[in-house]
This record gives C-alpha cells, sequence and structure tokens, in this order.
C-alpha cells in the first residue's frame, strides 16, 4: 500500500492505491451517484451510476472498482456522463413499476432520490408494464418484485454479513429476478433468520416492513454505518 | 490403427522413433479413404458411409492394401457427407452407403463422376490452412495419426530445447492475436500471465463459442483435439501453469468426446499429466461443460461458471492475466488461438508472421453460411478480401440473388455492404467498418434479407442472452429489441429512431462487459449502411425486402379492437 | 371566475386546465393557491376548465394544465384536440407525467380489471363508459408536452410558480420544489 496523487474534478488529492476511486472522491466531498453500492458488503459494478471519465482510457470506469493510481485525471460530472446516468436511472423506471404516491417508501427511497438528483422530470423510454409478483408471506416481511432494481444489496448483505445466502437472482436479461431460497415463499424459507438486513439494506421499497403504509418504510441508515464497524473490526 | 500402443514417450527421439514406426504403418497401404465424421457429416449419416465402406473393402479382401478411416472436415460442409481418397486426390460429396462399391471400384479405376468433387476449386485451393492443415486426413481420434503427423514435436521441443521465456517470445515474434474476436497481442498476455508471481496459474483454453452462424471452434476441437491440448500444454510452460481446463459447451457433445479422449490418451503416452515426458514439467487437463449461455464466452463469466458460480462478469480489472480462476493468474485463450501455437513453434515465429497484414498475422477460420453456395469452414490469410472470400472461396449468392451484406463477428459485430467489399478481413479494416473481427462467423445476406429484421434478430439474441447484471445491457438491449419490433410493425417514428439511436450510445458505453458493449453495434452498422430500409420503414411502411410484409404491402396491422 | 361571454374580447393570454383520468387532486393543490387566484387572474383569462362552465375547448389557447393519465379513447380524443389547440401544454401532476396511480393496472389487462370492478359484469364499451386503452399512459406518449410538473399533487406554491412564470415568458426551475411522488 502506497500513497498516490491524483485529480479528481480538476481538484488535487490523495488516497491509498488500495482504494477506489468511489471512496477516495467521497472523503474529498465529491459524490458520485450509485445505487448497487454498499459501504459494509462487497463491491458489484452493476449499476453503472459511478462510472467515471479518466484521462487517457477511452472506456468509462465503474467508481466503486477501480483503484487509484498516481497521477490519474479523473472527471465524474461531465455532460456526457450525466446524460448517461439520466438514461440508467430511466431505464430503472420502465423496467419494474414504481408508483412513488403509493409506494410504502416515497420519500425514502434511493431511486426516487436519484431521478431527482439527475433532475428526472419525466421518463422518456416506453414503460415496460411487466406482471410482477408480492410475496407477503413472510411474517415480518413484504418482498414487492414491482419495485426491485436487481441492485442485489439485499443478496450481499445476506450473504457476507448474516451468511444466510437467502437471496439470490434467478433468470437472466430482462426475466431477472430476486428469489428466496430455490424460490420458494420468503415465508417458508429454512435459511431466512428474519434479521431485516436485507430490508435495511434495500434502496427501495421493494423490501420492506409488514403494516407500514405510504411513506412510511424508513430504513435505518445507521444500520449502514454498523455494517461499515463490522467490517473494520474483521479486518 | 491397429495395436494402439501406449507406450510411455520421454525424449524427442522416443517420439521420433514413434512417428517413424506410426508413419511405416500407414505406409504399407496402398490406399485410403477418409470419411468425414465431423458434426455436419455424421448429421448426413456419414457414419453409415464408413460402415458400408469398411465392409465392402473388407469382403473384398482389402484390408491389407486400402485403410478406411473415419476422417476430419474438409470444409465443403454443404456437400456433406465427404469422402476422400487422398492417394488418388478424389474428394467425394453427397456420398451414400449405396455409393461404396463404385468408391471402392474407384481406387483403381474411373473415378465416380456423379460423386465428385472439384477439389481444384477456388474454394480449396485459395485457401491457406495453417490450423486445419491436415485437411480431415487424419483420424481425429488416433494419438497414433497425430504422431505420425509430427504431433508433440512442438511441445518437446519447447520443453526440451527453450526455456518459458523463449516460447513467450517466440509467440510475441509471430505476431499471433487473440482468435476469439478482440484481437489481444497473445504473446502479451501470455508474458503478462509468466510474469505474475503466484504458487498455483491457470490456463483455459475457451470453447464457449455461441456467435450464431459460427462453427469454427467447434471444427477445430473436433479435428484436432491433439493439436488444442498440446498448444495449451506449450502455454502451460511459457507461464508457468501446471493445470488447465477446456471450457467446452455442452451442445458440442461430438468435440467434447473427442477432447476427453485426447486427453486420456495423451495422458497414457505420458504426454500430459505429471512429468510429461519425464520432464519436471506437470500439466493436467480437464472439460468443464458450459451450460450453453453466451455470456460465459466473457472471460470472467467463464471464470466464475468454471468456479461453479453463476456466469456473470465482473469488471475488468484486474484482469483474469492478474488475478483469474480462483484469485490466480489464469491465460485464457480460444481454440483458434492454442491451435496455432504447434505451427509457430514448429514453424518458427518468422514463418508464421510472413502470413497476413502488418498489423493481422497469420490465417483465420471462417464459418462461411447465409445465402453462399459453399457453407462451410475456410481458414485464409488475414488480409484476403471479403470480396475474394465471398464470390471466390464462398462460390457467390446462389439461385440468382444479389448480394446485400455480409455479417461478421456475431452479435457484436456489423453488417458490411456491397460497397465494403474490398476492405480486407484484418481486425482493424472489420472495425473501421463498424464490425468485428470475432471468433469468424460470417453470415451473408442476400436482396432477401430485411436488415432491420437482421438488426432485431440480433438484438432478440442479445436480449435473450444478457445475464442482466448490469442495467444498461438488461433493459437497454430489451427496449432496443421493442423498438426494432415496433419499426418492422410499422410503428415506429422518427423520434424513436432517434431514441433508438442514443440507446445505442448508452448501451455501448455504460455496459459492463463485452455483450452489452458490442450489442448496439449490429444497429448500428445497418442504420449506418442501410438507413434507407429503416426510413422505409417508418415512413413508407413498407419492407423493401418482402420481409415484414410482402413487396409493396403496408407493413402495418390491422387495427383490431380490444 | 372569468366571464363567459366575454363580449369585450380581452387581450390577455388565454389559460386552460383539463382533467383526463386523475383524482382531481392537481385541481385541488390548484384551488390552494387561494387568494393569489386572483393575482393570477388578473394576468389571464381561465377560458377552459373542469373548474368553469365552459363545454368546448376553445380555438386557441396559450397554456393549458393537463392532470391525469390517458387511459380511455375518450382521453386520447381529447388529448390530441387540445394539443392542436394549445400553445404550451404542461403536464401536471403525477398521472399526466408518469400514469401514476391509473397505471397500476396496467400489468394486470384491461379484462382482468374490467371484470374485477364490475363484479363479473363487463360493462358494455364503448356504448355506457368510453372504450378502456390497454394501457393507461402518460400524456407525453401522446402528445408533445412542453413542461413536466411531477408531484402528486405538485403544491399550489408549485403550481402558482409554473403558470407565473410561463405567462411571464420564462421556463420555470422546479427541480428544488417538486418531484415524482410528493
Amino acid at each position: 500500500m502506497r500513497v498516490v496523487t491524483l485529480k479528481i474534478n480538476g481538484q488535487e488529492m490523495s488516497g491509498r492505491d488500495d482504494e477506489d476511486i468511489l471512496h477516495v472522491a467521497r472523503e474529498h466531498g465529491i459524490d458520485i451517484p450509485t445505487l448497487c453500492q454498499l459501504d459494509g458488503v462487497s463491491e458489484w459494478g452493476g449499476c453503472r451510476l459511478c462510472l467515471v471519465e479518466i484521462e487517457g482510457s477511452p472506456k468509462l470506469s465503474a467508481a466503486c472498482v477501480t483503484k487509484v493510481s498516481e497521477g490519474m485525471v479523473v472527471n465524474t460530472n461531465t455532460e456526457r456522463l450525466a446524460g448517461y446516468r439520466k438514461s440508467i436511472v430511466e431505464m430503472l423506471f420502465t423496467e419494474g413499476n414504481h408508483v412513488c404516491s403509493v409506494c410504502v417508501s416515497n420519500n425514502n427511497c434511493e431511486l426516487q432520490d436519484m431521478s431527482h438528483e439527475l433532475k428526472i422530470d419525466h421518463i422518456s423510454l416506453p414503460y415496460r408494464y411487466p406482471l410482477k409478483e408480492v410475496d407477503a408471506s413472510h411474517d415480518l416481511f413484504i418482498f414487492d418484485a414491482n419495485r426491485c432494481i436487481l441492485c442485489t444489496r439485499c443478496i450481499r448483505v445476506c450473504d457476507e454479513v448474516e451468511g444466510a445466502h437467502t437471496w439470490d437472482i434467478a433468470g437472466r436479461g430482462i426475466k431477472s429476478q430476486l428469489i428466496s431460497d430455490l424460490h420458494q415463499p420468503w415465508g417458508d424459507s429454512p435459511s431466512c433468520t428474519s434479521c431485516g438486513k436485507c430490508v435495511e439494506a434495500c434502496p427501495t421499497g421493494a423490501l420492506f416492513e409488514k403494516g407500514k403504509a405510504a411513506g412510511e418504510m424508513v430504513k435505518d441508515a445507521r444500520f449502514l454505518v454498523y455494517l461499515e464497524e463490522m467490517k473494520e473490526e474483521k479486518s | 490403427m491397429i495395436n494402439q500402443t501406449d507406450q510411455q514417450i520421454s525424449s524427442s527421439d522416443e517420439l521420433a522413433a514413434l512417428a517413424a514406426e506410426y508413419q511405416a504403418k500407414q505406409a504399407q497401404y496402398e490406399n485410403s479413404i477418409f470419411v468425414c465424421m465431423g458434426t455436419a457429416c455424421q448429421s448426413v449419416q456419414s457414419g453409415g458411409v464408413l460402415q458400408s465402406l469398411q465392409a465392402e473393402v473388407k469382403s473384398r479382401a482389402l484390408e491389407d492394401k486400402c485403410r478406411v478411416s473415419p476422417g476430419g472436415c474438409q470444409g465443403n460442409c454443404a456437400s456433406a457427407p465427404l469422402v476422400s481418397l487422398p492417394q488418388r486426390d478424389l474428394l467425394y460429396q453427397l456420398a451414400q452407403p449405396s455409393d461404396v462399391s463404385a468408391i471402392v471400384d474407384s481406387l483403381q479405376g474411373e473415378p465416380v463422376a456423379r460423386l465428385l468433387c472439384d477439389n481444384k476449386s477456388d474454394f480449396f485451393v485459395r485457401q491457406n490452412r495453417v490450423v486445419t492443415n491436415h485437411r480431415g486426413l487424419l483420424n481425429p481420434e488416433s494419438i497414433d495419426d497425430y504422431i505420425a503427423a509430427g504431433g508433440f514435436v512442438a511441445l518437446l521441443k519447447a520443453l526440451f530445447e527453450y526455456s518459458p521465456e523463449a516460447v513467450v517470445e517466440q509467440v510475441q515474434k509471430s505476431g499471433l492475436r487473440g482468435r476469439g474476436g478482440a484481437g489481444y497481442p497473445t504473446g502479451l498476455k501470455w508474458s503478462t500471465v509468466a510474469k505474475a508471481r503466484a504458487d498455483q496459474k491457470y490456463v483455459v483454453c475457451n470453447a464457449d463459442e455461441g456467435d450464431p452462424g459460427a462453427f469454427m471452434n467447434r471444427s477445430v476441437l473436433e479435428d484436432y483435439p491433439f493439436r488444442v491440448l498440446e498448444g495449451m500444454a506449450i502455454a502451460a510452460y511459457a507461464v508457468g501453469a501446471t493445470k488447465g481446463y477446456v471450457y467446452v459447451r455442452a451442445e458440442y457433445p461430438l468435440a467434447v468426446e473427442r477432447v476427453k479422449k485426447a486427453i486420456r490418451s495423451a495422458e497414457k503416452h505420458g504426454l500430459l499429466g505429471n512429468k510429461i515426458a519425464s520432464s519436471s514439467f506437470d500439466f493436467h487437463v480437464e472439460i468443464r461443460l458450459g451450460a450453453g449461455a453466451f455470456v460465459c464466452g466473457e472471460e470472467t463469466a467463464l471464470i466464475s461458471s468454471i468456479e461453479g458460480g453463476k456466469g456473470l462478469p465482473c469488471p475488468r480489472p484486474p484482469y483474469p492475466a492478474e488475478s483469474g480462476l480462483w484469485g490466480k493468474p489464469t491465460l485464457i485463450n480460444n481454440v483458434e488461438t492454442f491451435a496455432n501455437i504447434v505451427p509457430i513453434v514448429t514453424n518458427g515465429a518468422d514463418w508464421y508472421a510472413a502470413i497476413g497484414t502488418p498489423k493481422s498475422k497469420g490465417t483465420k477460420t471462417f464459418a462461411l453460411s447465409g445465402r453462399i453456395k459453399n457453407t462451410g469452414l475456410v481458414e485464409v490469410p488475414l488480409g484476403t478480401t471479403l470480396r475474394e472470400m465471398i464470390f471466390d472461396i464462398g462460390g457467390g449468392v446462389p439461385d440468382g440473388h444479389k448480394f446485400k451484406a455480409v455479417q461478421t463477428g456475431g452479435p457484436a459485430g456489423g453488417c458490411i455492404p456491397e460497397e465494403h467489399l474490398d476492405a480486407t478481413i484484418d481486425y482493424e479494416s472489420l472495425l473501421a467498418l463498424g464490425s468485428f473481427m470475432g471468433s469468424g462467423g460470417m453470415i451473408v445476406m442476400d436482396d432477401s434479407s430485411c436488415m432491420v429484421d437482421v438488426a432485431k434478430f440480433f438484438m432478440q439474441f442479445c436480449a435473450a442472452e444478457s445475464c442482466g447484471k448490469c442495467i444498461p445491457c438488461r433493459v437497454g438491449t430489451a427496449h432496443m429489441h421493442d423498438m426494432l419490433e415496433r419499426i418492422t410493425l410499422g410503428e415506429g417514428t422518427m423520434d424513436e429512431l432517434g431514441q433508438l439511436e442514443s440507446l445505442c450510445d448508452v448501451v455501448q458505453f455504460t455496459s459492463l462487459c463485452g455483450l452489452g458493449q458490442g450489442a448496439p453495434n449490429p444497429v448500428l452498422s445497418t442504420l449506418r449502411f442501410f438507413k434507407n430500409e429503416y426510413l422505409a420503414h417508418i415512413v413508407g411502411h413498407t419492407c423493401p425486402a418482402g420481409v415484414c410484409a410482402p413487396v409493396g404491402q403496408d407493413i402495418r396491422r390491422p387495427k383490431c379492437a380490444l | 371566475m372569468i366571464s363567459e361571454n366575454s363580449d369585450t374580447a380581452s387581450n390577455l393570454p388565454k389559460l386552460a386546465t383539463v382533467w383526463l383520468d386523475g383524482c382531481s387532486g392537481c385541481h385541488m393543490s390548484l384551488l390552494d393557491m387561494d387568494h393569489r387566484l386572483l393575482t393570477l387572474l388578473e394576468q389571464a383569462d381561465l377560458v377552459y376548465s373542469p373548474l368553469v362552465d365552459q363545454k368546448h375547448f376553445p380555438d386557441y389557447v396559450d397554456i393549458t394544465l393537463v392532470e391525469g393519465a390517458i387511459s380511455s379513447e375518450a382521453d386520447l380524443e381529447k388529448i390530441l384536440h387540445v394539443r392542436a389547440h394549445t400553445k404550451i401544454l404542461v403536464s401536471l401532476g403525477d398521472c399526466a407525467v408518469t400514469a401514476n396511480v391509473p397505471s397500476l393496472r396496467n400489468p394486470l389487462g384491461v379484462n382482468a380489471i374490467l371484470e374485477r370492478v364490475s363484479a363479473g359484469g363487463l360493462p358494455k364499451q364503448p356504448d355506457t363508459v368510453p372504450l378502456l386503452c390497454a394501457h393507461a399512459r402518460p400524456v407525453h406518449t401522446a402528445v408533445k408536452v412542453d413542461l413536466f410538473v411531477p408531484g402528486c399533487p405538485p403544491s399550489a406554491d408549485t403550481i402558482f410558480l409554473v403558470i407565473s412564470e410561463l405567462l411571464a415568458g420564462r421556463q420555470p426551475d422546479l427541480h428544488a420544489i417538486t418531484r415524482f411522488g410528493l
């Protein structure tokens, strides 16, 4: 490990060479949008919102998985990137059935926040209106696939922190879906410990506590900090 | 051949002696007949032809004079089953079991005119066979045949005469580039893995060929399993690996079977496994079957699949050369790349580098398919023009139709129109035409193909094969497919066409792996060269090729009530 | 609110509001402007709205605010007409912008919905009610929209800003004050 200096959005900064661009940027007050990234669990690199431009590279790089290096010049907020991010978030809105006004997570949702941050005032891509299921078989929680953005934060937190690996993705492409165990009702899951970590990790209203009405599901942000502390203690 | 020996080989001299012995055995025959037992020929019962020929030769008591053997692919698969009589320089096509008597007659007498295939035609003489140099005249399952034809000389030469660094240098000097499609310099990849420090390294042969219309890797594995394994062993020696995997799709049962047998026979001869040829070099090879996901051809997804996980790609870097299988440095090359190693080591890097163009050296196999006369497998020097490929070697478009485009590079490739047919086939020039070398699929289309429909087909493929990990590929390909579908139904608008173009840009630049990054290419290239067809659908509501509706008719569906 | 038979032709810009498939919450929010309504009506004539007694959409309107999604053939016909006679068309509220609550039926299909809500006795369409479209759609999927005002409903402050800025010939910046769902 050594310390390297780099430039992000014209700002000189330094970071350890085992750190990724995302964290070095955030440490220096530069926010890069993410949805699948969650401190305390492994990186996924799937949402593509943290793509940044690195001078000298023709390709865009995901800031969450790209390590910083000496002399790196990074741009995180170009017009081109903003356009791509907008398109990607629009895709998420069309992929599922996201109706903010009646969602348990209304006003407490990272997807909704992201659309606001990216100044999305309407969705120009055609909505797909897929028929998706709601699994309310669990005693405490509900999974609503209509609101799932397949970020896999629940999968990783369940697998890597709780050690249960109740969740996974079945199918591929646009038919990908979150399933519990071997696609059994969540309430019948022999592996689920009902710890609720997946619910707290979920960025949208896809996983929520039973009994919550529209706008009432507030995820506990302290839980994420706790995860980070656990990770540090472990290492 | 008779008396398969399991002799352990422990030096180049022993190998040479064994080769001489096998050659002498083969020389006892005055004649030989090879029946292609590749997938295409077997699918039209070449096995029956082989059996009948064996019975016929036996009934005429010619077994000692004429060898009847399973053979490999001749290339012109459209004329299967194919039977070769090398001593008589004859090639028969469309052979049936009822023809065997006439075929055996022709060992001495006149050729059977009705079965004759012109092996002096452009299809054969314009090729340059380096990877497929045995022209099918070798029993693919026999290590004896392979040794008699000079097999394993290169491996032993590398082991006993070269240092690992010298092998890497040879490959670097040869200019060989990855035959899986992207064209990354093979020698550079090898040297990266060789330099990596680790207690364990791996060599992986990528045989997850999945492009529509591509069957080069299948054919090479079926015909030259020993050569691919030998290439892998040389690579393992060069980079310091002791374990290898052939990742082959389960849809290639014959290739799987032959590789399996080849591994066993090579191990019995001490040419794979522990202490190869009594040297200190160990190399074990295992087969891993792919379950048919296209994305598993992407190297990080392939690694995940070998490890037993779901075939999902991971962001690179780190590249597999640094951190691959189980986190260890891993060399992944395509079947054809490995098949090129033996000729390079045998004939030298300079010999290889003299073939092809300055930037794209050597030869490349291609699978010709679609609206072309000579469907099949061909091998040409890089730098051959598309026109030579399609009209000279391929024989042009049949049935009086007019050539429209050739699709190269698989689902990430593009469609190249008539006006660019004089472009050469090499990594750079195909890229400049908005296409891609790819693994070697070449699909020819004539005026009966609708280019919007073609783009839709490839998009459907990509959408179905998207793993779903990243959003732009998962959702973007589905949207692009739907938009293309609406255009073919006459429901598209110019606004939507603009939206389609901007989606192409998003998916191309933001997707995680090559599948998504390449998925827009068929749309981009058809938009580049055939925009008039898109406009005909959107503005004129007609399909010029008559695919979406008969020519001249409105492609819009009649409106029906709820 | 406005003199219907305005013999004295007003030179003020013409304002209209239209109600498609929505809960009328956006119109309630409009009324929540209270006294500011009077300020606005000094600057524009409200020539058509569910809130005024006017049967036909005028030939020319400067600004039309649309509440609601396009759910039926009647909605579609109406918005096409409105668009053709409007200079600046505003999608007001989430139903117009995203199809929102009306779109909840979309994955299920029209027949399933009709059977459910009419207890098995399918209403005769289009004789008794307008024919439902396969999907409830955002307004911009049918006609060009000039300004999007998300919110469920957009607040009175937001609507006031939208109208007064448009009347002043400016494009309002709504980012800070409204978003989907709220």
